[in-house]
């Protein structure tokens, strides 16, 4: 099993830095030039040039790439010469702020989700079985902006249940549901419709499988045969699903956010793109990374404890 | 249903008709079936795939797929009747009174569980027992299955055991509580075949320890010729001889069984003097009405009475029946092959194929596997060399560093003076066409979505070089022909073939380009028996015709014995013995080919040999044990030397060596006797 983990640890940290690369190098190919954005286009050339100097944007890539890979490591994120403040702590209260949010949907749903999943399976071509793959389905189709205006308009404005735009929750837990329920809502319907599906197709295989034929025959009740022999393997699949979806559930704040105006990574993302802040978008884009990558880490795992045929790989 | 059914045997199925439902139709698989398993007694079930084999072993587990309906019949159980019990029932009886074990204990076993727990379950939910007397229970069921080392092997998973020891637990598991009924699905079936003999050792020594009835399922006749006391054979879902197993194999009354028997290679067959004899025609489709014997189209003596009237099951002897009019006829039933042969092409004395100092080695995470270790083998022009060995050996690796699909990592491979030691695609085009491969399973060989016809034009524009279609169409009915493939069947795809169409197919594939050499690895061991004669007599066929040399790969040693002039026996990537099929078979030879040769089931009572028993398991590949490769496992192993020092190659007169310390003449004296048995113990 440590084998394992630090194959898995090790390819975590490869894919970071390539995720570097791209993020460093997509950031460099935005169009516009840094002293010029500060400056302002009313600012002679040689004081746009002093600033580049200053700043170190006018050295050679590698150079700029090591050194801005350096400084954030060492945690060393730098000032944002748009807004004039620190980089890290603005970005790490901001992710933070996203990972309540974000922590929030995925407790509610992904429990509920798998449930629902092998339910449906247990009731393959039954109608709880076409009403939960019907439902996840159309939840899916349903994009967040939609579910989020039609919820902002419905509880928020005509009936008054929650507020229009969601602040970070005190410790208060009918707090935590006030502000934050409704900007879940519309990530929960999608998380639902891939987790419940995935859940199903992995539970209606292992239903099917030998090893469930040997534990019916074995005289098991039907319970402890579908919790302890197939939900578990069942869960193979599941568990990949659960963490790619930590990725879309990042792109999916980026939308939320702005919709329900929560002061989150996503929202700050937008923010430093559309303002041409790179240091903070450098900044918010690889913590974004970090996460996935963390998240499908943690996935391995939790696929290697479930699964001891893939801990000597 | 009688109130109060006398307890005559463990288990009594009586007119079961089982159907299944397919759309609106009902398809019937098992019309009017009914034996009884006495208590203790073991009862064969034999008959070709599509028979019902599985449906009746299923419906003694009440396990049968949701849509088969029971449409008539009982099953008195220790004298509960079993398709009237509900599921409450039902759960407190499987894997307490009735138990089963089955084909590929691989996937049977629940891979994320460790073993000792799925088997202490049983213990838990039938005998109330807690966590830990369970275990302990498990232990000591574990170390009765023969697994020295119980503990260890507990707290493993499934997939670090070897099939052998899955096979042991899945057989812990269903003994644990001491059933009434012991369900056996082909229990050997995929297994190699001194596994296979080890298992079914298992079974005869479980069976003094139980007092246990048995089903035993398998279409491998030699198998329940030496498991059980009676057999019943079925055919298209109907029970049409039964009786002692003695009696059924050496007098069969009815033409089918008869059929079987004769269709099987035995240990001693040649293609030179002896045709097999396969059943023509084919299975009656699912749910087909017949009025008569469901035997009729394909007997040899059915007459008008035979089509009109269904035949019921006449006494023969005591306790043997049989569901034929006729069935006084029956011994005296010609062989329906003709015995006369065409003169077979002589084997020519030039050399074909030179395979020398043949590695194949794989890389998995930094670990190397030798799959072959360095083979020197010639096959002559001509020549049918077959290749033996168990799953693991390298076989299929060497044939497919022949053909060029895979790279040989060092080694010469000289094929009609063109040096072919690398991949298929840098040969030259040649040698591609003249050395082709006919793979085990023909369903993943063809393109699925390709019409027979559009495969066979295929191979001859790329192997003959034939153009246009006039001469296409020419050749193709020739090949079709050579083959015993019909018009129709090459205007479909091959899903709408049967097995051994679709093997027709994939031989005519590789014979489209006039091969000089062909590699048939494991042709016939997906088909059954009836189909394989037609197979195996073709392949002889085209290989007399065409003088084309074959190197055959089986598990199966009757097969390769019965179309081999030459064999190879291969032990962890390594050629241990080779030479004349007839002196490879014959004493004295490697021990290891010795225990194989014992290894076989046959259905001659009286031909019955001691077995030999390997001890320990099949070495790993990639730590394959110095010295003598086979010292950890050989029964006439000497002793330190074997451990140490690579032994040498023993020559046995001129067409036959072997790779062992023990001198010729001092082997023959060993090999008249059974050698000792080995301590499970033995330091690897």
């Amino acid at each position: 099993m440590s084998r394992y983990i630090l194959k898995r640890l090790g390819l975590t940290v490869i894919t970071l830095v390539i995720v570097s690369f791209v993020v460093f190098g997509a950031s460099q190919l935005l169009p516009g030039d840094v002293g010029r954005t500060i400056l302002g286009p009313y600012a002679s050339q040689q004081q746009v040039d002093e600033l580049d100097h200053t700043l170190g944007t006018d050295k050679p890539l590698p150079v700029r790439y090591w050194n801005w890979a350096s400084d954030f490591v060492r945690g060393d994120w730098g000032v944002s010469p748009v807004q004039n403040v620190e980089v890290r702590p603005l970005v790490l209260h901001r992710l933070r702020n996203s990972l309540i949010l974000g922590a929030f949907a995925m407790v509610l749903i992904v429990p509920f989700s798998i449930f629902m999943g092998v339910m449906a399976a247990l009731n393959y071509g039954k109608t709880l079985d076409r009403v939960i793959s019907i439902t996840g389905l159309s939840f899916i189709a349903l994009p967040e902006f939609v579910v989020g205006v039609i919820l902002i308009v419905i509880f928020a404005v005509q009936l008054g249940w929650f507020p229009t735009s969601s602040q970070v929750p005190g410790s208060d837990p009918v707090d935590w549901f006030r502000q934050l329920l409704l900007p879940a809502i519309p990530m929960m319907f999608v998380l639902f419709g891939y987790i419940a599906r995935m859940a199903r197709a992995g539970t209606v295989d292992a239903l099917q499988a030998n090893y469930t034929r040997t534990a019916i025959l074995k005289g098991l009740p039907r319970r402890y045969v579908v919790w302890r022999h197939v939900v578990r393997n069942a869960m193979l699949p599941t568990i990949t699903v659960v963490s790619v979806q930590v990725g879309y559930l990042v792109g999916g704040l980026v939308v939320v956010e702005t919709l329900f105006a929560y002061p989150g990574i996503g929202q700050l993302t937008l923010e430093s793109a559309n303002g041409h802040d790179l240091q903070t978008l450098e900044a918010c884009v690889l913590m974004i990374a970090i996460i996935y990558c963390v998240a499908n880490f943690i996935a391995d795992l939790a696929y290697g404890i479930l699964n001891p045929r893939v801990r000597v790989a | 249903m009688s109130v109060a059914p006398v307890q005559t045997g463990a288990v009594e199925i009586d007119g079961l008709t089982v159907s299944y439902r397919r759309r609106s139709a009902l398809l019937r698989v098992l019309t009017d079936v009914s034996f009884t398993i006495k208590p203790g007694e073991a009862y064969g079930l034999v008959g070709e795939s599509g028979c019902g084999k599985t449906t009746v072993a299923m419906s003694l587990m009440r396990y049968l797929p949701s849509n088969a309906v029971v449409e008539s019949g009982s099953i008195t159980f220790g004298g509960d009747d079993l398709l009237a019990a509900n599921d409450r029932t039902l759960r407190s009886w499987r894997g307490n009174r009735m138990a089963m074990v089955y084909q590929d204990p691989g996937t049977a076993l629940n891979p994320t569980i460790r073993v000792g727990a799925q088997i202490a379950e049983v213990y838990r939910f039938h005998r109330g027992m807690d966590k830990r007397e369970a275990t302990e229970a498990a232990a000591h069921m574990v170390s009765t299955v023969q697994i020295s080392d119980a503990a260890r092997v507990l707290r493993r998973y499934p997939h670090e055991l070897s099939g052998g020891q899955q096979q042991r637990v899945m057989f812990a598991m269903a003994l644990a509580t001491d059933p009434d009924l012991l369900v056996l699905d082909e229990p050997t079936t995929g297994l190699d075949a001194t596994v296979e003999a080890e298992v079914l050792d298992l079974v005869e020594n479980l069976r003094d320890q139980f007092n246990t009835s048995i089903l035993f399922v398998s279409h491998n006749l030699g198998i329940v010729a030496r498991m059980c006391e009676r057999v019943g054979v079925l055919y298209a879902g109907r029970l049409i001889e039964q009786g002692s197993a003695s009696e059924v194999f050496r007098d069969p009354r009815h033409p089918y069984t008869l059929a079987l028997l004769r269709c099987v290679p035995r240990l001693g067959m040649r293609k030179d003097t002896d045709r097999l004899d396969p059943i023509p025609g084919s299975l009656p489709p699912l749910g087909a009405d017949m009025p008569g014997c469901v035997f009729a189209d394909r007997c040899p003596i059915a007459r008008d009475r035979c089509v009109q009237s269904p035949p019921e099951l006449f006494p023969v002897a005591d306790g043997h029946t049989a569901r034929c009019f006729f069935h006084e006829e029956v011994p005296d039933i010609p062989p329906m092959a003709t015995a006369a042969q065409e003169d077979a092409a002589p084997v020519a004395d030039e050399v074909l194929l030179q395979v020398s100092e043949l590695v194949k080695t794989y890389k998995f995470s930094g670990t190397e596997v030798v799959a072959v270790g360095g083979v020197d083998v010639e096959i002559k022009r001509g020549e049918v060399f077959g290749l033996v060995g168990e799953s693991g050996s390298g076989k299929t690796s060497f044939a497919k560093c022949i053909v060029g699909l895979i790279d040989v990592t060092s080694g010469r491979l000289s094929f009609e003076g063109m040096d072919v030691s690398k991949l298929a695609g840098k040969r030259p085009g040649e040698a591609r066409r003249r050395l082709q491969m006919v793979f085990q399973n023909p369903d993943n060989a063809l393109n699925p979505t390709h019409s027979v016809r559009s495969i066979l034009r295929r191979s001859l524009q790329l192997l003959a070089g034939v153009h246009g279609r006039d001469t296409q169409d020419e050749q193709m009915a020739e090949l079709a022909r050579s083959v015993r493939l019909e018009q129709r069947h090459l205007d479909v795809r091959p899903a709408a073939l049967s097995g051994g169409l679709k093997q027709r197919v994939a031989i005519a594939r590789s014979f489209a380009g006039n091969p000089a050499m062909v590699l048939c690895d494991e042709p016939t061991s997906a088909l059954d028996v009836s189909v394989q004669a037609a197979i195996l007599n073709l392949l002889v066929d085209l290989q007399r015709r065409q003088g084309v040399s074959y190197v055959f790969i089986s598990h199966d040693l009757a097969v390769v014995r019965y179309v081999a002039d030459s064999i190879g026996v291969m032990y962890l990537g390594k050629l241990v013995d080779v030479g004349a099929a007839e002196q490879v078979f014959a004493s004295p030879h490697h021990p290891y080919t010795e225990a194989l040769l014992s290894a076989i089931p046959t259905f001659d009572v009286e031909e019955s040999r001691p077995r030999i028993k390997l001890s320990g398991v099949l070495p790993s590949a990639s730590d394959v044990p110095t010295g003598c490769p086979f010292h950890t496992r050989c029964p006439r192993v000497l002793g330190e030397i074997c451990r140490t020092e690579a032994p040498p190659w023993q020559e046995d007169g001129a067409r036959h060596r072997y790779r062992c310390h023990i001198p010729p003449a001092e082997l023959t004296e060993l090999q008249k006797t059974a050698p000792p048995e080995r301590a499970e113990d033995v330091v690897a």
